[in-house]
């Protein structure tokens, strides 16, 4: 069940592909009425119906939250995920109706800050197209920096700079253009907030660097929606429910869970946002903790578990629910 | 020792050494003892990046402590109004990864933080620890004036001269807490006045 959540019943309006790997959806709402209001950082939740699988997986809105007669969401081919991506390269088209959750925003401005410096990664450019629009529209003070692996893939660099100008830093990997990440942080006015989205490991480098140069945490806003991994089938024993069930391959636990008839609240899928995290009774073996939501201490303690992106190895996991 | 009472009563934690380059101290009297106790947690070469600035009072003590910290800059000021002017500079030119440090009593913190704010840092960012004097700040809801190191309560408003119940209702934003007129309905109504905020 999706906490605080109602969906909205939207037809396909556009597809739009923008580069070799990235393809861009239109939504509309299919009784003609406006979206309702977003903030700029906002994600969906998009339904796959794939024959008699249903995936469910978030991504960032990307348009002006001034503009509310669409919503646009930017998706990055993933040829080795578990199918997400695929199926809406390949199957969705203008016309087909699906059903989306209302917005949520697990990144939002702080827009008590003084400046916004973003940095996005790849595909993580997508909620800085809506942060941006949003601050450009109030005249707010913002910088983003943003690496591409080449021009090619450098996803909405183009529209960024024309529209934001010298706002706007490109970084190339295959012209061994870096990020200066210390200096940059090192030379920010008082009362700058940082943003990063893009790969885990960016991530984590901007933090780490950030909480050395004396950044405190509350001025750092990151968001990686982790793809739940396929990963070796398990078992494991929900024992509120009094149920068994095997998570396969290509299935998330809190997929099977939901095929098993239990509902587990949740939100944004990605080991963001903490609404599905559940309790461990007990478990003899490996967890593969894929999430951003628990403490390292609660990773190692084996006492939670993300269920919408983390897995188990092993003989017996035992869970409350 | 501050009690939380109401969510808006602000409690006081105990300095801790934050990481970065840039550590600015602010601190009255007995504050100065905050930061020598955190001395020692601090790592080596914490205070080479350090600037202090202590407002000793009446009993000019703890300064020679300070001194043998070896901070990068030690600022001695008479008063907090006369420090404001060059708190509100250094925070002008400051860039992220300068670190907030306050230490000393609440009128110091609060009016500290206040200028903190305004110059974009969050008051969850700032390291506060709260040492000697309980005097408040408090500014009289009706006629809004500010009356400095209150002891009593109720307290005599030095603007309108009304006799106010000093709450634990404070303001950030005003570095106050807030002074209700206590008899209102009946000025003879005069309850005794003690001296509770030492």
């Amino acid at each position: 069940m999706s906490t605080g959540t109602t969906k909205l019943n939207v037809v396909v309006s556009d597809v739009v592909p923008v580069n070799e790997l990235v393809t861009r959806f239109h939504f509309r709402r299919r009784d003609g009425e406006l979206l309702p209001t977003f903030s700029g950082g906002a994600h969906v939740v998009v339904e796959m119906r794939d024959g008699n699988r249903t995936r469910l997986n978030p991504y960032s809105l990307m348009g002006s939250p001034l503009d509310t007669r669409e919503y646009t969401i930017s998706v990055r081919r993933d040829d080795a995920g578990r199918g997400g991506s695929l199926f809406m390269h390949r199957q969705v088209k203008p016309g087909l109706e699906m059903v989306i959750s209302y917005p949520v925003n697990l990144f939002s401005l702080d827009l008590r800050a003084k400046k916004h410096l973003m940095l996005a990664g790849g595909i993580g450019i997508t909620p800085f197209m809506a942060q941006t629009s949003q601050l450009a529209g109030a005249g707010g003070n913002f910088e983003l920096h943003y690496t591409c692996r080449t021009a090619s893939l450098g996803t909405y660099a183009d529209v960024l700079q024309q529209r934001y100008g010298n706002r706007v830093r490109l970084y190339h990997d295959d012209r061994e253009e870096r990020i200066d990440l210390d200096r940059l942080l090192s030379s920010q006015p008082l009362g700058t907030h940082l943003y990063v989205c893009g790969p885990a490991g960016m991530i984590n480098w901007v933090r780490d660097r950030a909480a050395a140069l004396g950044w405190p945490p509350e001025t750092v806003h990151f968001e990686h929606f982790a793809a739940p991994q396929p990963g070796a089938p398990f078992d494991v024993t929900l024992a509120v429910s009094g149920k068994t069930i095997r998570v396969g391959e290509q299935q998330s636990l809190l997929e099977a869970i939901e095929t098993a008839g239990v509902d587990p609240p949740y939100l944004c899928r990605g080991g963001v946002c903490g609404q599905c995290e559940t309790n461990v009774i007990s478990s003899d073996g490996k967890f593969i903790h894929n999430d951003h939501w628990l403490s390292e201490e609660d990773h190692r303690s084996g006492c939670k578990i993300m269920p919408c992106v983390s897995r188990f190895e092993g003989k017996s996991l035992v869970l409350e629910r | 020792m501050a009690a939380k009472t109401i969510i808006s009563r602000p409690i006081y934690g105990t300095l801790s050494p934050q990481s970065g380059k840039h550590h600015l101290f602010i601190a009255d009297a007995e504050g100065a003892l905050a930061i020598t106790d955190m001395a020692r947690k601090a790592p080596p070469g914490f205070f080479d990046g350090a600037e202090i600035n202590f407002i000793p009072g009446l009993e000019g003590k703890h300064i020679a402590a300070l001194e043998a910290l070896k901070p990068a800059q030690l600022h001695i000021a008479p008063s907090f109004a006369s420090l404001l002017p060059r708190l509100k500079q250094t925070l002008t030119n400051a860039h992220m990864g300068l670190r907030l440090y306050l230490a000393g009593t609440e009128g110091l913190i609060g009016q500290a933080m206040q200028a903190a704010l305004e110059a974009g840092i969050d008051h969850t960012s700032i390291e506060t620890e709260h040492r000697g004097s309980l005097a408040r700040r408090m500014q009289c809801v009706h006629c809004k004036g500010i009356t400095e190191n209150v002891t009593t309560q109720p307290a005599l408003c030095s603007h309108c001269g009304l006799l106010l119940l000093v709450r634990d209702h404070y303001s950030r934003r005003l570095a106050a807490f807030q002074g209700v007129c206590i008899n209102a309905e009946d000025r003879s109504e005069v309850p005794p006045m003690e001296e509770i905020f030492r």
